[in-house]
């Protein structure tokens, strides 16, 4: 394809249709995220949160284990520094989602498209951006984000007004949804490549490990992501160097 | 007093610039070998230990977690989409949960 300036406008039936295909594949998303949030926004009320300010915080921050984090600092009266140094730290590995996208981006695209696709960098909307081939179409994520967004913050503040309204058995369903989309995104990729079935492999062993081994599973969730994302992608980075660069056409 | 409104603008201010930074300053491809592949292995690897155990701790039971999981591998494997994955997923817990529970 050739890239002018017209392959980033909205007129085009490519972008379009890109932006409709995020849509389509933000749904399972919303859907997880609607669960998940449920269960922040009764955090966010126990931290005295009004529902409007746990939409205001969800619609804004866009992070889970972060913004529950910061939930619990907030009922805690912490300072302005320990919340943003803890909002920090629960986030981090967001700077490497966004480090991994900035490859993908085409130099072609024009530089406001970059600020705007960083806002909702989550795993979820990061997975399953990363997983199509070729460059990032900004499009397909903003077809994403208009679906996850609002239920992501409706969500939480749905959660704040009605606590444990929804059946537990819903919960408990839609709170797959989420993992059901990562492997949508990993397993096809340990299909055609042995390294990364066997790294993925490895990951749910030390991972499984990490949350039941004493001292480290004290660690919370998010730091084990990170600490365990750095040393397994080093260490396959160092055995297993990517040969050639393959994003180049399409 | 703190209050809540700047607590909130905190948390999303760095939240935000988390994810601006690099996607901003870093426009040129990375020529170095080991970050390039660093990278590459870097959403496989998030995903896949963000995905368990999490998924077997989700849901009211470990065991319609795990059908859920064992499910939802073998649909991708065998090319279902993201949705359909997912929904998979979803309809293993709630299925399992009915008898289980």
């Amino acid at each position: 394809m050739n890239y002018t300036k017209e392959t980033y406008s909205l007129t085009t039936k490519t972008n379009l249709t890109a932006l409709r295909n995020g849509f389509h594949d933000g749904i399972p998303i919303g859907l997880g995220y609607f669960a998940v949030s449920f269960s922040l926004g009764i955090a966010a009320k126990n931290a005295g949160l009004t529902p409007f300010q746990g939409f205001l915080a969800s619609l804004l921050c866009n992070a889970s284990a972060g913004e529950y984090a910061g939930f619990t600092l907030i009922a805690a009266g912490a300072s302005y520094l320990e919340i943003a140094i803890v909002t920090l730290i629960t986030n981090a590995r967001y700077l490497l989602m966004s480090c991994a996208m900035s490859q993908r981006l085409s130099p072609k695209m024009p530089g406001y498209h970059r600020p705007l696709m960083a806002f909702h960098i989550t795993d979820e909307l990061f997975g399953i951006a990363v997983a199509r081939p070729g460059y990032l179409n900004p499009y397909y994520s903003y077809g994403a984000v208009l679906i996850a967004s609002p239920c992501w913050a409706l969500g939480t503040a749905l959660g704040a007004i009605a606590g444990n309204l929804l059946p537990l058995r819903l919960v408990s369903a839609c709170s797959v949804a989420l993992y059901g989309m990562f492997l949508a995104v990993i397993i096809p990729a340990a299909r055609q490549s042995k390294v990364i079935a066997g790294l993925i492999l490895l990951c749910f062993l030390t991972s499984f490990g990490a949350s039941y081994l004493p001292v480290v599973s004290e660690a919370s969730s998010g730091t084990r992501t990170i600490i365990l994302t750095l040393v397994l992608s080093s260490a396959a980075a160092i055995l297993f160097p990517k040969e050639t660069k393959e994003e180049e056409e399409s | 007093m703190q209050s809540t409104y700047i607590y909130l603008l905190i948390m999303a201010g760095v939240s935000y610039i988390i994810r601006v930074l690099p996607m901003t300053l870093i426009r040129k491809p990375i020529q170095n070998k080991f970050f390039q592949s660093f990278l590459y292995y870097v959403p496989y690897v998030t995903l896949a230990v963000m995905t368990f155990p999490a998924i077997i701790e989700a849901t009211q039971s470990p065991v319609s977690g795990l059908l859920a999981l064992i499910l939802g591998i073998a649909a991708a494997w065998f090319g279902a989409d993201l949705f359909k994955t997912a929904l998979l997923c979803c309809a293993a817990v709630l299925a399992a949960e009915w008898f289980l529970l």
